[in-house]
């Protein structure tokens, strides 16, 4: 079990390194979708099956556009000299994050132990415990996001509609210009 | 060919099935944005298939326009409810009795959200599709609509 997430996450480090490193654009796109697949199987592995359909759904769409706009950019490759200041600040972050990192580790629980072990007052227990006699939803997940936390969902939703109106306010001028598309405003 | 023909016999399978993700979201795994993602790639596939011409006329802007506001605009009403009839923002307003746990009409308000929130995401992530590809279109040297 550990030694199949511990070869997926391999397989995705390598996947994200060479996807920086190559210089055809098509290839990086192509690393990028493995390592968001090897993620979904990832999820998958660590009983997460709501977020496995979810990165697995989001990472379809996500290398459709993705390619959809390498194809019409006309670029193939990319070339970028490096800067030498650029990757000193990189190694240094990465650094200091390891150092956080190593920290937390060592607070963490044993692997498959929840957390919410140590605190018996947490609201997660709550959550779990009369989760299914609050709402009636089977699915626990769907209860604490549509239920016990709704309005994150709904902040969700907000950005998701912001997101999508600011795109469509900038990239207005050009999808107007259709020409099988029936006219929201007059020509001018 | 083989590519449209095989679009003609998926397409309505994906469409299915996010439609029964965001169904049944509250007793299997997923929900509202999973099933609005597969959702939308059902349509997205058809517009990569048989061209923009075709994709736009099944699922027109405008419609992907309304039906955005209408997911978001559902989600908020449930929501509103919930103030009015119970007090809270947000309150499960029409709860169910233990005899409806694990059948499709439990947990009151939950699957009228995740219908709203997939309507939503479908044609959110729909949108951002259209919009990128007419620009790529848009961008295109020597296509008819690019100068007005």
């Amino acid at each position: 079990m550990t030694e199949i997430l511990i070869a997926l996450i391999v397989l995705m480090i390598i996947g994200a390194l060479v996807a920086i490193e190559t210089s055809n654009l098509l290839y990086s796109v192509i690393s990028i979708g493995a390592v968001g697949f090897l993620l979904s199987i990832v999820f998958l592995f660590l009983s997460a099956p709501d977020l496995a359909i979810t990165q697995m759904a989001v990472e379809v769409i996500t290398l459709v556009i993705l390619l959809r706009a390498i194809a019409g950019s006309g670029r193939e490759a990319v070339s970028d000299r490096r800067s030498i200041f650029g990757t000193v600040v990189t190694v240094a972050m990465v650094l200091i994050l390891a150092g956080f990192s190593v920290r937390m580790f060592a607070d963490f629980p044993e692997f498959g132990q929840p957390v919410t072990d140590r605190f018996a007052d947490a609201p997660s227990n709550m959550y779990l415990r009369e989760g299914l006699e609050k709402t009636g939803a089977a699915n626990i997940v769907t209860a604490v996001l549509l239920d016990f936390r709704a309005y994150d969902t709904l902040g969700e939703a907000t950005v998701l509609f912001c997101a999508v109106v600011g795109a469509l306010s900038i990239l207005r001028r050009k999808t107007k210009k259709q020409p099988d598309e029936p006219d929201e405003e007059n020509e001018p | 060919m083989i590519v449209k023909t095989v679009c003609g016999w998926m397409k309505a399978f994906i469409l299915l099935y996010g439609i029964h993700i965001i169904l049944y979201g509250h007793l299997t795994p997923g929900g509202g944005f999973a099933g609005g993602v597969i959702a939308a790639s059902a349509f997205v596939l058809i517009m990569l298939a048989e061209g923009e011409a075709v994709g736009l006329k099944t699922f027109s802007r405008k419609a992907a326009s309304t039906w955005d506001s209408v997911g978001v605009l559902s989600f908020l009403v449930m929501a509103g409810l919930g103030l009015l009839l119970a007090g809270t923002f947000f309150v499960n307003f029409w709860t169910t009795d233990e005899s409806a746990h694990f059948t499709l009409f439990s947990s009151g308000i939950i699957p009228v959200c995740n219908i709203g929130i997939g309507l939503k995401v479908c044609s959110s992530l729909y949108l951002v599709f259209v919009v990128l590809t007419a620009m790529h279109l848009a961008l295109k040297p020597g296509n008819k609509g690019e100068n007005s």
